[in-house]
């Protein structure tokens, strides 16, 4: 599977996937007069969603199941060892020792993601002369993305709720911050539009990163690009109507689902792209958004010298017992002066 | 000077020699395609796997995985066409791997979650030093992950390449052996993976694997056998052990005018002081266990050694964690026996990572009913709380709380001739923390002192190249090119500061960096950190010395002739 396969591969998905609800929506009311907006706007967001919340408590539940039989941080500072040895803030988040230490560090890793704030580049140069540089690329992108996508669900919220919460009016207004046009333009869909193309260039121009990518890789960013366009397209471009969509929306959260009439097509390939993503998800990489909170390197604690970590399934195993031992070397150990626990069989005991 | 069974040492295959250093770096090129990456991808394996002479290392031969009652003891190479697999090699491989996929939520987890982000892959010393793509960490994660999809995800069997998948087969197993031991589960990577996936974690899983099969490499299965019968890697029995200490006995009296009298197997004695095998077996690790002698005898420690319990390191660890904890058990065990109320532990990197991480967990049952307890320092009075459930302490903990508190009478001027650089261990490191305690013996031990860069030291300090039990001699240009990014660094204080000496706190450091500085930076000698501690050290009626431990001239004090 090499990169060009790989994007023919995704981006064909892609492309299937945003004809079928245009041919669905579009086509076929216009060709043969049958209407599949129920279909699109009510039966496929409800599977989505099941799939999704069923499918991350399968996976995270089975996760849960999985035995921790050793207690293996990274350590990234200095251990709590003698008193006088400085043991402060810092080490305490990288190398944790108590259930405080280890909240501190999964929080770090989750809303800032630390260690990917580590990075560094590595430049080899002529004579093997290596050199490390830091490299915060990656981490500022994968910081914009995730924040700017937490941003965009929480604006949407404001489909799924009435009256909506108070804090999706600040959102909004501090997402909008810079009213340059109207409406008000959200920099969230844009920066995470910024930072998607970088993750897919860097994709692509790195030889590395080239090689190591999978169609799995690719699929995702161009979901979620298409579903940030399809959004982009729906609020600045042709605009949408709001009132209708948030009588779909406002229908399928009460349980009391309807299809109003005038919903656009592009309306219907965004949600239809959104139940692909809530649907893959939990089959897919992007279940490292649970899993990042049982990964045994980052939340345990570096105290097993200190408390003992219990192994559900230690296992009873074969030992050579000093005894064995003693009778493997006897005369040889006597004749070097070590102590024995028995003495040498006298040789009328040897038959 | 140990009987060292002459079958063990294997010379190198005569075929292959090591390239001079220029040219071993001239064609490393980190970019694995060409600009359009047209080339077939990684999942494909022959013959884009070739498994290289220089770069692996001997198979292991029966006798070992008889001793210890592992599978399939035959004759093998890895340069064999027939590997001598059994017929069902298949199913046992699935079926290991799907017993450990529900034992280790490690394994499970690393399996499913990595997003591919790229972050470890100039991270790995091999990599930066062979450019081989698949020693990227997270490409040598995929190559056992493509076989999780295929087996144990629908996805993967369904779509098979198209989500990463694909068959087992000999060549992807040739190519897992051949990657799985190029990896020194240093842990490097895990640092940087924003969720924590260890490879560590998955070449250790697959090496449990390879070893179901009888694939196991001989310079990891060799110790394993000899320590399980004899309690150390090197085979030494016990009264040679013996023999080897009362050898340096003499080499201290030459150099001191004292003579020490450490006892072994003592019943009673307050502390067992357990060491890697080699710090008693090989240079330079000999001057670091002449100065563990000097120490407890200047202290007037109640300490005894053991002939059973006479390795610290644990080859097991790199077997399979049953074979860890198999070998490990002996320290509990000798503890009890001997009645000691604690345990102090030599410079070792893998050794303490087991004793801080797996020890208490494994092995902690066999001394319900011994003496031990918390352990406290009988020359001052310190109490070592961070070892207070598992009752071992690092001898860096010991001794840099006796310097705090003045109990040692140092003159620092006396290794004035040396410019130290401390290279970190990875195990020390990454699997326990231990930064400060050896920077502060070093510090009050000798005057010079300078860090490597940062970025090459602490948490992301650089594995030696042939840590996991990688240190053998026929993989010489693995571990050069694994050991250059640690090297270079070595090189820059080399020129900068004029670094000569590389201290450090690890018995493999010690086997393997000496060749490593060789090849690169020959200026640069190794020494263990006790080893500076001892020269350091003004012992109660020491002669007038002249020599340092090495037989090398003291500054200053050179004999008048």
């Amino acid at each position: 599977m090499n990169a060009i396969a790989s994007l023919i591969l995704s981006g064909g998905a892609i492309s299937m996937l945003v004809a079928i609800p245009f041919l669905a929506v579009w086509v076929l009311p216009h060709v043969y007069g049958i209407r599949l907006e129920w279909l699109f706007g009510i039966v496929i967001p409800y599977l989505a969603a099941i799939i999704f919340f069923v499918g991350i408590i399968y996976r995270v539940v089975k996760w849960a199941k999985c035995p921790v039989p050793f207690r293996i941080p990274t350590t990234c500072a200095q251990q709590k060892s003698l008193p006088w040895i400085k043991y402060g803030y810092a080490e305490k988040l990288d190398n944790p020792i108590s259930t405080a230490g280890v909240v501190g560090r999964m929080i770090l890793e989750v809303l800032c993601f630390r260690s990917l704030f580590r990075s560094t580049k590595m430049e080899f140069g002529a004579g093997g002369n290596i050199k490390y540089k830091s490299s915060k690329w990656l981490w500022l992108a994968a910081i914009v993305f995730h924040y700017c996508f937490l941003v965009i669900i929480l604006r949407h919220l404001r489909f799924f709720t009435d009256p909506m919460p108070f804090f999706v009016p600040i959102i909004e207004k501090v997402d909008g911050f810079f009213q340059f046009f109207l409406p008000v333009v959200y920099q969230s869909g844009f920066l995470i539009g910024a930072a998607l193309t970088y993750l897919l260039l860097r994709r692509l121009l790195d030889p590395k990163l080239r090689y190591i990518s999978l169609p799995a890789d690719y699929f995702p960013l161009f979901l979620i690009l298409t579903i940030a366009g399809t959004g982009i397209l729906m609020r600045y471009v042709l605009k949408a109507d709001v009132v209708s969509i948030k009588e779909l929306t406002m229908g399928l959260v009460s349980f009391r689902p309807v299809v109003p009439e005038g919903i656009s097509v592009l309306f219907y390939i965004h949600l239809f792209l959104v139940s692909v993503l809530f649907a893959y998800f939990p089959f897919s990489k992007l279940m490292h958004v649970a899993g990042v909170f049982l990964s045994p390197t980052r939340n345990l604690s570096n105290n097993s010298r200190i408390v003992r970590h219990i192994n559900p399934w230690n296992p009873p195993v074969k030992i050579h017992t000093y005894e064995a031992y003693e009778d493997d070397f006897r005369e040889k150990m006597i004749e070097a002066g070590l102590p024995v626990e028995k003495e040498a069989a006298l040789p009328a005991d040897k038959e | 000077m140990a009987d060292i069974p002459e079958s063990w040492k294997v010379p190198p295959p005569k075929a292959w020699k090591l390239s001079t250093p220029e040219e071993l770096v001239k064609d490393v090129d980190h970019r694995p395609l060409s600009l359009l990456g047209l080339e077939k991808g990684w999942m494909r394996t022959a013959p884009d796997v070739e498994i290289k002479p220089g770069m692996h290392c001997h198979a292991a031969l029966p006798k070992r995985l008889e001793t210890v009652d592992m599978p399939n003891p035959r004759q093998w190479s890895a340069m064999d066409e027939d590997w001598k697999l059994p017929r069902n090699w298949k199913e046992i491989i699935l079926e290991g791997f799907k017993d450990r996929l529900g034992r280790f939520r490690s394994f499970q987890l690393f399996m499913d979650i990595c997003v591919r982000c790229g972050a470890c892959a100039d991270k790995c010393h091999y990599f930066i030093g062979s450019a081989d793509p698949k020693n990227m960490p997270v490409l040598r994660a995929e190559l056992l992950r493509s076989i999780y999809r295929k087996y144990f995800t629908t996805a993967g069997k369904l779509l098979g390449p198209i989500a990463g998948a694909r068959e087992l087969t000999l060549d992807v197993l040739r190519e897992w052996w051949y990657y799985l031991y190029q990896c020194t589960e240093c842990r490097r990577c895990s640092v940087f993976c924003p969720y924590g996936i260890d490879t560590a974690e998955i070449t250790m899983m697959g090496r449990e694997l390879t070893n179901l099969l009888g694939l196991n490499i001989d310079w990891i299965a060799a110790p394993v056998a000899f320590c399980y019968r004899t309690g150390n890697h090197m085979g030494i029995q016990p009264h040679a052990y013996k023999d080897m200490i009362e050898f340096f006995l003499d080499e201290i009296e030459n150099v001191t005018g004292v003579r020490m009298s450490p006892t072994f197997n003592r019943k009673g004695a307050e502390i067992l002081f357990i060491t890697p095998s080699g710090d008693v077996f090989g240079d330079p690790g000999t001057y670091t266990c002449m100065g563990y002698l000097m120490l407890f005898h200047e202290l007037g420690l109640d300490v005894t050694w053991s002939t059973y319990a006479s390795e610290g390191g644990n080859f097991g660890f790199f077997t399979s964690n049953e074979m860890m904890k198999r070998l490990n058990a002996k320290m509990y065990a000798e503890a009890k026996r001997l009645g000691v109320k604690w345990i102090l532990g030599g410079e070792c990197g893998h050794m303490w990572r087991v004793i801080n991480q797996y020890m208490g967990t494994m092995n902690l049952d066999i001394a319900e009913g011994s003496k031990l307890e918390e352990p406290v320092s009988p020359i001052t009075g310190t109490k070592f709380e961070n070892t207070k459930s598992t009752k071992m302490v690092h001898i860096t903990e010991f001794t840099a709380d006796l310097i705090r508190h003045n109990k040692l009478k140092l003159d620092p001027s006396r290794n004035d001739h040396l410019k130290v650089t401390f290279h970190d261990s990875c195990n020390t490191s990454r699997g326990m923390g231990l930064f400060e305690e050896p920077r502060y013996i070093i510090k009050n031990v000798c005057n010079h002192f300078y860090d490597m860069p940062a970025g090459t030291i602490r948490e992301q300090t650089f594995c030696c190249g042939g840590g996991s039990g990688l240190n053998a001699g026929e993989d010489m240009e693995l571990r050069m090119r694994g050991g250059l990014p640690r090297a270079n660094a070595v090189k820059y204080v080399h020129e900068k500061y004029g670094v000569n000496k590389l201290a450090c706190i690890c018995a493999i450091d010690r086997a393997v960096l000496p060749n490593l500085m060789e090849y690169f930076v020959p200026e640069v000698d190794v020494t263990g950190l006790h080893e500076m501690v001892a020269n350091a050290m003004i012992l109660e009626g020491e002669k007038e010395k002249t020599v340092d431990l090495r037989g090398e001239p003291l500054p200053g004090r050179e004999e008048s002739e």
